[in-house]
């Protein structure tokens, strides 16, 4: 009894996956089909290529199906589409029970394979799907031909995603510039002009080249189009490499300047020499982590807003661990600079062994929220990602916070009444003593911030901090100390002038270069860029 | 020469301690420390059975001929940061370089051993270089080599600290553009393209002078040249602090300002000590590579640099014996901790930075000296 019900439920189920694929390939035409399973290659790829022209949906499960092999015939006749253990008669779309003993398999050789694979991409990209039009796209540049150019030029019409429609554009030009059509390769030319995507050149070059005597473009009119075309790209690729460079110097010049702000107040205003700064960073960074840990465990459908509560976290992290060592070791070594720089050299030691004993030796995963993954075209070759764009912004937004508070607060006040003169300062009253460990508190945070923005572009590690000290002593001292502007000027100049020098000379001898240029820069002003005006008396 | 110079008596001068260079008990230890490395120890090592409770083992020789190395590097630390009042946060480089003098030579003393039984050494046919390049002409001779040793770190020191002290860069600008200095050097002998072995630097040296490196008594004759370096460097180290040199370069650490008012051109004293001090690490580095087997740009990371910093800071700075032990102690105290507790090291060594600033200020040394003012 038990046997017969599941025997039914079987069969129920084979019934309803018939009706399924009988419904998806009803609409296929007996002498198409007919081609398609019994014909000679030639005669597939026809019955294919017009299958795919019908832009139906429904023959999209057909080809998927014909390549996966689940399309079989019977006696010469009978087209069958097989599917776990059920089958369809595509002509009639009935189902056939039970399913045949003697079928046999559609030939599909590889020109066919390629064939269908090219139809199935065409049909893809009216996918409402992104990443199935981005692949299906990507499958179209190879193997196209003008077979699929209605199905691109539907495709066209409707498409919004930037880099999706620049794939196709290429591929449509590179289809037509097989055309043997003049008029249609000129125009497919001209169209490329348009294009600032670095692969048009390939293209536009593959029409100029020479092959023996001949060249590969037998017509002059057509090779003087894409000599102009080929002009017109290079000067926009030129373009968008130089916004691009611009833009990566800023950002590089956006993060030099949050990791050396903290180190402007610490250093520029207090003269403190703070060798644990980057590990300040280090610990801003991990609280980012923390708190995204937090969120992913405990509030999964905030994600996206961990920030929000990251860079609070991260401020308030680094600041308190800053004040404990001012606290307990700065302090007393006031005025003795070469001790402050062994004694905050071995603090950094320390945290970075917590940090290790902790979190563990390998770096730790920080996950971007949604809205800053991804980028923005700003030309078709010139992607800017969003968490730079934003790391561009959250360091303006720091640099001004920080200007409030040192000119417009009553701590900020005091932090420069300290700073010009102690005795007069506390003569009229200034806690110098707080006052010391809030602004390096504030200092400390600022890291903490860093932290925070590098966590979203690069990796956490007990060694994140290491990699950034030298850097941000070198941005405070080029631009010269005590100075917020010199600073800024510094970070974002070095940033432009690395990103630029690492066009020409590659990455290491562009750091080497713009170390050596420092060295020689303090020789000749040790006061940095921007210096305090006045006399000052040396101890 | 060294008592004939300043013998004006006058209010408040006091006569120096010591007549000679060192003590009566100075020399006795110098002797006895002498005796020790030239004679017990290869003793020890050479006839002494290897299964006898007496015998040195290669890993304690290997250890105390490597801390001998950065004994002399702390002493050269000493005379440019004791005495004279820069800290130089870039000794690893002139180290580094001596080492590398050395070693190019080592590489080339490899002959057809090396892996691939070509000319040239096994990271340039990797490189697939055909000839050397030309910094590396002539160094296969070991009296260029040894010339190297000296040079590089003598002229970089040399040319930098001319423009660095003629424009009076002093206190942490100083210390912070030296460590920039070796950590842009540690960038570029990372490269490949260097030419300097990359990453890996130089290893898997055969043989010195024609010797086998790894052999007992090669091992030994390096640990002697080692001992010897050591306490001469001592003597000269005595010789340059007591000489009136020496007193123009505690004065100019203790008060630049009236060294000049008095008509001195501190520059010339710094220059002198600074390169003399790079020159002693050059060849603390070359001691150092035959003996540990290896070279790479590491030594010259910023870190490497700053622990020396400390070896002085915990022995003591402003004496000579100081450096010496601090050294000595640091590096046996690393040893034992990353055999025994790898994980916290780096919180022994913090808080050594940490506590001898702190409570320290003049090292083990200075718990022997009767107090004095501040310095």
């Amino acid at each position: 009894m038990r046997r017969l019900l599941a025997s039914l439920a079987l069969a129920c189920l084979a019934v309803v996956a018939a009706v399924a694929a009988s419904a998806a390939a009803a609409a296929v035409d007996p002498e198409t089909l007919r081609q398609l399973a019994f014909g000679e290659s030639d005669d597939k790829l026809k019955a294919i290529g017009a299958l795919a022209a019908t832009g139906d949906p429904a023959v999209l499960a057909l080809l998927q199906a014909l390549l996966d092999g689940n399309v079989q015939t019977v006696g010469g006749s009978q087209v069958l589409l097989v599917k776990d253990d059920a089958a369809t008669d595509l002509a009639t779309g009935r189902t056939v029970t039970p399913v045949p003993e003697n079928r046999d398999d559609v030939v599909v050789n590889n020109r066919v394979r390629k064939g269908l694979e090219t139809a199935i991409a065409a049909l893809k990209v009216s996918d409402p799907d992104r990443a199935v039009r981005l692949a299906a796209a990507k499958q179209l540049q190879d193997g196209a031909d003008e077979s699929t150019l209605p199905a691109i030029e539907r495709a066209l019409a409707k498409e919004t995603d930037a880099e999706v429609k620049d794939l196709l554009t290429l591929t449509r030009a590179s289809i037509q510039l097989a055309s043997r059509d003049k008029a249609t390769r000129i125009a497919a030319i001209r169209a490329l002009a348009e294009s600032g995507n670095p692969a048009t050149k390939t293209l536009l070059l593959g029409i100029l080249e020479r092959r023996g005597d001949s060249f590969a473009e037998p017509d002059a009119d057509v090779r003087a189009e894409a000599d102009k075309s080929l002009r017109a790209v290079d000067r926009r690729l030129a373009t968008g490499e130089m916004i691009g460079r611009i833009f990566s110097g800023v950002s590089l010049g956006s993060i030099l300047l949050l990791a050396a702000l903290g180190l402007a107040i610490t250093y520029g205003l207090m003269g403190v020499i703070n060798m644990a700064h980057g590990e300040l960073i280090m610990i801003g960074a991990y609280a980012t982590y923390v708190v995204q840990n937090l969120f992913r465990r405990y509030a999964p459908g905030a994600f996206d807003a961990y920030l929000v509560f990251a860079v609070p976290a991260a401020f308030a992290a680094s600041a308190v661990v800053g004040m404990i060592l001012e606290r307990s070791v700065i302090r007393f070594l006031y005025g003795r600079p070469l001790e402050t720089l062994l004694a905050t050299w071995g603090i950094s030691l320390v945290l970075i062994q917590s940090v290790r004993t902790v979190f563990g030796a390998q770096n730790v995963q920080v996950e971007n929220p949604s809205w800053m993954s991804g980028g923005f075209a700003a030309f078709a070759d010139v992607v800017l990602p969003w968490n730079r764009v934003v790391i561009i912004g959250f360091a303006a937004i720091v640099l001004v916070a920080i200007w409030l508070l040192l000119t417009r607060t009553r701590l900020g006040l005091f932090v420069r009444a300290v700073t010009q003169n102690r005795a007069m300062a506390s003569c009229n009253g200034v806690p110098t003593g707080r006052v010391d460990t809030l602004a390096f508190g504030l200092g400390s945070g600022i890291a903490g911030l860093a932290g925070c923005a590098l966590s979203q572009i690069g990796n956490v590690g007990p060694d994140l901090g290491q990699s950034y000290i030298v850097d941000s002593f070198m941005v405070v001292v080029l631009g010269g100390v005590g100075q917020l502007a010199g600073t800024v000027y510094a970070a974002v100049g070095l940033g432009i002038v690395n990103k630029f020098l690492e066009g020409v000379s590659g990455a290491v001898l562009a750091k080497i270069a713009v170390l050596v240029f420092i060295i020689f820069f303090i020789q000749k002003r040790p006061q940095g860029l921007f210096a305090l005006k006045g006399r000052t008396v040396e101890a | 020469m060294m008592m004939s110079t300043a013998f004006v008596p006058h209010a408040g001068y006091r006569a120096p301690r010591f007549a000679g260079l060192l003590s009566g008990g100075g020399w006795s230890a110098w002797g006895v420390a002498a005796l020790v490395l030239f004679v017990v120890f290869p003793v020890l090592h050479l006839a002494v059975p290897a299964d006898s409770a007496l015998h040195l083992s290669d890993f304690w020789v290997t250890l105390i001929g490597k801390i001998m190395c950065y004994a002399i590097v702390a002493l050269a630390m000493d005379l440019i940061w004791g005495y004279t009042g820069i800290l130089s946060l870039g000794h690893g480089l002139f180290f580094a370089l001596g080492g590398y003098a050395m070693g190019v030579y080592l590489m080339r003393s490899i002959g057809h051993d090396g892996v691939y039984h070509s000319d040239l050494p096994d990271f340039m046919v990797f490189l697939d270089w055909k000839k050397y390049p030309w910094y590396w002409s002539f160094t296969d001779h070991f009296w260029y080599a040894a010339l190297l040793v000296v040079l590089v770190p003598g002229l970089l020191a040399l040319v930098f600290g001319f423009f660095a002290f003629r424009s009076r860069i002093k206190g942490v600008y100083f210390s912070i553009i030296t460590q920039a200095l070796t950590y842009a050097a540690m960038l570029l002998f990372f490269r490949n393209d260097t030419g300097f072995g990359g990453n890996n630097g130089f290893t898997d040296f055969k043989r010195i002078l024609g010797f086998p490196i790894t052999a007992p008594t090669t091992r030994m004759a390096l640990f002697v040249t080692t001992a010897a370096a050591l306490l001469g460097f001592l003597l000269l180290g005595r010789w340059i602090v007591k000489s009136k040199l020496g007193r123009v370069l505690t004065a100019i650490r203790d008060a630049e300002t009236r060294v000049m008012f008095s008509g001195y051109n501190p520059m010339y004293f710094k220059l002198f000590v600074w390169t003399a001090s790079a020159v002693i690490c050059g060849i603390a580095g070359a001691l150092y590579v035959p003996q540990v087997g290896i070279i790479n740009p590491s030594e010259m990371s910023p870190a490497n640099s700053i622990e020396i910093a400390i070896w002085v800071a915990v022995g003591g700075r402003g004496t000579l014996i100081g450096p010496v032990l601090g050294a000595a102690i640091v590096n046996l105290g690393k040893s034992w901790f990353t055999k025994a507790f790898p994980e916290y090291w780096l919180f022994a060594l913090g808080l050594l930075f940490i506590l001898v600033t702190l409570f320290l200020p003049r090292g083990l040394a200075g718990l022997r000296l009767p107090a004095k003012r501040s310095p």
